[in-house]
């Protein structure tokens, strides 16, 4: 299947790819899967019923990366797919997933993507997810992701994300469960405007000894838009858990910080930390003394923090 | 040339007016070294801020080469040419040190051409280039960051806001180092807002402001010993050599 000129667009914004990439892919585009390519170590395969696809990455695959695009630029178009990686022990991999949606009519597009991982012993993954949005028809663009992740011993997660521009609603789930040295790091960056709206809720439980959490994110919110972040963190043996949420507020938004950690355990060591204010006056004050105006100074600073 | 034309400032609470700038007038001529000195709440940094325009004057005019510059908001005068250090360099997430170098320049430079001038200020360029301007520096570091971000910029006019303030001996001696050079390959007008000798000791011209007015000003030959002495009768305290 081709993709037509907006399409690529979006999947360019969303996965930086401008061609075909290597390695493993599967591309989905308007609910249909418009190029996929195993490897030798990396197969995808559809699932019986239809519903989504596996990823199954053999024990000891390195330094290879699987693509996993997602496009809708017909108006309407609601679906939910089922995604599940099953990394081997001992891998070291990347793993790009994103999502673009095109709206150009007035019905709501929509794309609910579950994605469950299953990281095998010692394995390595870095998970890269970014959303974003276009088009000016009056239909909402709507993203409700949920990463659901069971983590193995002595594995590794480093879960980035990304939604910066153009998604009208988003409910976003985060939820994992971690063994014996498993450690999660996850960086949220999140931008809302208009009269946009995002939760995001993370719940891990730290049920292995010496299992890991860092969970950070980072957001601003403008306009009329409302954002809440919720981060929920068990831990359930000797562990270490840290959620921090930093938000910039500006014009009329209303943003919610809910961070809750419970220890279970006497020696689980759990930090949270909210803040949420708006820019300082100084900083824009000081970019202002370097020459930039007020309206430049903010764009250098929201910038930077969700960089 | 920056003149400063009869400036005052006042800030009114709900019971009082209270003058912090009381008719200062001022010339800073053409590649003039001048430390502006006083005592604490003497109105020192408010003037630095007036000049910067970051705080308008209730009246008085604002002369920069001839121009006056009185009406222009903070971008406007950057733009013109005054460059500002503050006493307590700001923070930002995610900024980074050559971020904030390439904007004080005003065009992407090189790698190469931001670290100069983090070496000019001391810091070993490869160390910090790629740091993000945020708590994780000390607070000598900043201040020399803040510095560089002035000499980047390298205006006809640049004003520092107490650049010793909360730096440590060690971080002293360099930054002390930086402004003597500063004096030597002169290129515009320095005025240093400061309460050190080492630093009023490199001055063209010392002006001290005392009570929101200037109470003595001149070359430094002149103006220094009297100030040395009074220190040492105990009138101020603000020559004492803390490093």
């Amino acid at each position: 299947m081709e993709l037509d000129a907006i399409q690529q667009q979006l999947l360019e914004a969303v996965a930086g790819l401008h061609k075909i990439p290597t390695g493993a892919y599967n591309i989905r585009a308007n609910g249909m899967t418009a190029g996929r390519q195993s490897t030798e170590h990396i197969e995808i395969v559809p699932k019986d019923d239809g519903s989504g696809i596996d990823i199954i990455i053999k024990p000891g695959t390195k330094n290879e990366s699987v693509h996993m695009p997602v496009v809708l630029s017909q108006s309407g178009l609601s679906e939910v797919v089922y995604n599940d990686f099953h990394i081997g022990d001992d891998c070291d991999v990347t793993i790009i997933a994103g999502c673009g949606i095109h709206n150009g009519g007035d019905e709501s597009s929509r794309h609910d993507g579950i994605h469950r991982f299953f990281i095998g012993k010692n394995a390595k993954i870095k998970y890269v997810e970014k959303h974003y949005g276009s088009g000016d028809g009056k239909g909402t663009r709507i993203m409700n992701p949920q990463t659901i992740v069971h983590m193995e011993e002595g594995s590794y997660m480093e879960m980035d994300t990304v939604q910066i521009k153009g998604v009208d609603s988003t409910e976003r789930l985060t939820e994992a469960d971690l063994k014996d040295g498993a450690k999660l790091v996850v960086m949220e960056r999140l931008m809302t405007h208009g009269t946009q709206s995002a939760v995001s809720e993370f719940r891990v439980d730290l049920n292995g000894v010496d299992s890991g959490a860092n969970i950070v994110s980072r957001s601003v919110a403008r306009d009329d838009s409302s954002q809440v972040f919720i981060s929920k963190i068990n831990g359930n043996n000797k562990c270490n858990g840290h959620s921090e949420c930093d938000a910039i507020i500006m014009d009329n938004a209303k943003i919610s910080a809910v961070p809750e950690i419970t220890a279970n355990n006497p020696d689980s060591a759990l930090i949270h930390e909210a803040a949420i204010g708006k820019i300082a006056g100084d900083q824009i004050i000081k970019l202002m003394t370097l020459g930039l105006t007020e309206a430049e100074a903010e764009e250098q600073i929201v910038n930077g923090f969700l960089k | 040339m920056l003149e400063l034309k009869n400036i005052s400032f006042g800030v009114s609470d709900e019971s009082a007016q209270k003058e912090i700038l009381k008719d200062i007038s001022l010339v800073i001529e053409d590649n003039q070294f001048i430390v502006v000195t006083g005592p604490n709440g003497g109105g020192k940094s408010t003037l630095a801020r007036v000049i910067a325009g970051i705080e308008k004057p209730t009246s008085g005019r604002i002369i920069l080469d001839g121009q006056d510059i009185t009406e222009m908001n903070v971008t406007e005068r950057a733009k013109a040419g005054i460059s500002f250090a503050f006493q307590q360099p700001v923070r930002f997430k995610g900024v980074t040190v050559l971020d904030l170098i390439r904007l004080a320049v005003g065009e992407k430079i090189s790698v190469s051409g931001a670290c100069e001038y983090l070496s000019e200020v001391g810091l070993c360029a490869r160390d910090y280039i790629n740091r993000e301007v945020n708590a994780s520096l000390s607070g000598g570091e900043l201040k020399r960051i803040e510095i560089a971000t002035v000499l980047a910029r390298s205006t006809k006019v640049s004003v520092f806001d107490e650049p010793e303030a909360g730096i440590d001996l060690w971080s002293f001696n360099n930054l002390i180092r930086v402004f003597e050079k500063m004096h030597d390959s002169i290129r515009g007008s320095i005025m240093i807002i400061s309460h050190q000798e080492r630093i009023l000791n490199i001055a063209d011209k010392i002006v001290v402001i005392a009570d929101g007015q200037i109470s003595a000003e001149g070359r430094r030959e002149d103006i220094l010993p009297e100030l040395l002495n009074n220190t040492e009768a105990g009138d101020c305290k603000f020559y004492q050599k803390e490093c």
